[in-house]
């Protein structure tokens, strides 16, 4: 918290409330109601007013979903490229709707705006454990194999605990 | 294709390392601004070198930075690395693989307008970019180029990055500001110009990462040089971002002026299955559409005077090609779509109008269309254009408005082909 708070005048500690939302995200995947306090105290403003950022920006979550957010592109340049064809298809082989997340609770799919990677397109980003990755030039067969990767991992994790 | 100035990556893949980037004569410019020049004479330079936004308002750099008052401190540097425009992704390629150009060309600009503390505002997206941003920027402090009292001169100079969280809204400069303020992303009311009331309240300048990353070549070899690439009104070089129907999609670094037919077919290598050319969208989804109807249309140079003589803009060069086989219909649904879920909801005929401009375009797309739906769509569009705050609503109506004047058969079409299912 300290770090953040370095970043900007100490007169202007509001500038810090969007990286405190990514930091109180990291842990559930989404922003829990005492972080609102907890944030709204360290920047001086209203519980109300850092609602309003997480219901502004899409990146903030108030509810939780997957531990993983497949997040793909669907806007017209990556639509070109057959990005709406992929997420159905992606989808479908998952039993999902759009939107939906899988019976074991780590991933949720979704469609998404611009990405800035029009150029390898289909592909999407995957929002979770406080980072965000990009997966590019993308399968439906490719996006699978990655997501059996993950269940491998995470059942490993849950075996060493 | 010459030699690279702004993706000199392509030819020296290990310019991220600061020692390599050290090697290729990197920061010398800095130094040189630093311990030889008044701030005044490097925004004269930039003046003279002709340098342009590459945001996409093409606003002059040096012209911008003297707007802000001497009167008034501190002064801070913003730059714009939001990157959210459907079709640009060049952005990204400069911070990840020639971060240090950038960030020299940001201290250049710190400089010119004697900014002590400046921003690097990433969209939230690039969470892994704003990562590497700040190990560079570390890597800058532990070597003595970032910090304070730099070569001696007096002059200290700290960079911060800030991420946003997924709005494009915030590639609107006053929006931008008011989102790294912790505030909502909602454009304000100008005048005042954040040349004089930005960030924090203080005088600031917004710019682009691509125009940062031309400065240290202009500080270096001169105005003249820069001036010698590109086109009279429009010098030097720009990034072309090209997607859509094509076959090798991808950032292109060519002098402004170069034809749609060079980057499309000399280095897009042509449309699949050499299909034609029915349409272009220079600058991204915000671009009046250009509809192909003479091949010469290929012709035209890619600067800012050409595109907008032919009735588009150049934007920020994100060249999305569109193919015979694509629906004018389908393509205005989906740019108004995502005008509509970017809308901030500050002005009422942009927040209105793109709902509602989406749910007719969705009903025409989907073969649903009611009588009536195809004009009440023009003019809901008529009624958006010129009535909002920031450029956002505007851009939302340029495909749906050069759509329907171009291609009104592709409407009709899908009309027609929703009768038609009625009937079955």
């Amino acid at each position: 918290v300290q770090r953040i708070l370095a970043k900007y005048p100490e007169a202007f500690k509001r500038s810090a409330v969007m990286p405190l939302l990514y930091l109180a995200q990291r842990e559930q995947g989404y922003v829990p109601r005492q972080a609102l306090e907890d944030i709204a105290e360290i920047c001086g403003i209203t519980s109300t007013e850092v609602s309003s950022i997480v219901g502004f920006y899409t990146l903030y979550y108030d509810a939780p979903a997957g531990r993983y957010r497949i997040q793909v592109c669907t806007d017209l340049p990556c639509a070109l490229r057959g990005a709406d064809k992929f997420l159905h298809a992606l989808c479908e082989r998952l039993g999902i709707a759009e939107g939906g997340t899988t019976s074991d609770g780590l991933f949720t799919v979704e469609a998404v705006k611009c990405l800035a990677a029009c150029h390898r397109a289909p592909m999407f980003q995957v929002q979770g454990d406080g980072d965000i990755v990009y997966h590019e030039d993308q399968t439906v067969e490719l996006a699978l194999a990655w997501m059996e990767e993950v269940r491998v991992r995470v059942r490993a994790e849950k075996e060493a605990s | 294709m010459g030699e690279m100035i702004l993706l000199r990556h392509r030819e020296i893949p290990t310019i991220d390392q600061l020692e390599v980037y050290r090697q290729q004569g990197g920061f010398e410019a800095f130094k040189k601004v630093v311990t030889s020049m008044q701030p005044v004479d490097v925004v004269n330079e930039v003046k003279n070198s002709g340098l342009r936004g590459r945001g996409g308002a093409g606003f002059p750099t040096g012209v911008k930075w003297s707007f802000l008052p001497n009167t008034l401190w501190p002064h801070y540097v913003v730059c714009n690395a939001d990157e959210s425009e459907p079709g640009t992704f060049k952005d990204r390629e400069i911070m990840e693989s020639n971060p240090f150009q950038f960030l020299e060309g940001l201290m250049i600009a710190s400089y010119a307008v004697q900014a002590n503390l400046s921003y690097v505002y990433l969209r939230g997206e690039f969470w892994q970019v704003a990562a590497k941003l700040d190990e560079k920027i570390a890597e800058l402090e532990a070597a003595g180029i970032l910090g304070d009292n730099l070569y001696g001169s007096g002059y200290s100079l700290r960079l911060r990055t800030h991420l946003g969280a997924g709005a494009y809204i915030c590639g609107e400069e006053t929006a931008l500001l008011e989102s790294l303020e912790g505030k909502l992303g909602q454009p304000r009311l100008r005048p005042p110009f954040p040349a004089v009331y930005g960030l924090y309240g203080k005088p600031t300048v917004i710019n682009n990462v691509e125009t940062l990353t031309n400065l240290p070549f202009i500080l270096e070899r001169g105005a003249a040089w820069y001036k010698s690439l590109g086109t009279d009104k429009s010098p030097g070089v720009k990034i072309f971002s090209l997607s859509g129907n094509v076959n090798r999609p991808g950032n292109y670094e060519l002098p402004l002026g170069t034809t749609f037919r060079e980057l499309i077919y000399t280095h897009g290598g042509g449309i699949p299955e050499g299909r034609a050319v029915k349409g272009i969208m220079p600058a991204g989804a915000s671009s009046a559409i250009i509809h192909v109807t003479a091949d010469s249309l290929l012709d035209t140079p890619m600067d800012y005077e050409a595109v907008a003589a032919i009735g588009s803009q150049l934007g920020s060069a994100s060249v999305i090609v569109l193919d015979e086989t694509v629906n004018m219909a389908w393509l205005v649904d989906k740019t108004v779509n995502f005008f509509k879920h970017e809308s901030c909801g500050k002005c009422t005929p942009c927040r209105e109008g793109t709902f509602w401009m989406n749910r007719l375009t969705a009903r025409i797309a989907a073969g649903k269309a009611r009588p009536g739906d195809v004009a009440l769509l023009e003019s809901v569009a008529k009624q958006i254009a010129g009535k909002c705050l920031c450029a956002l609503g505007e851009f939302s109506v340029m495909a749906v408005q050069t759509g329907l004047k171009q291609f009104r058969g592709d409407f009709e079409v899908m009309i027609e082909a929703g009768k038609a299912a009625e009937r079955v």
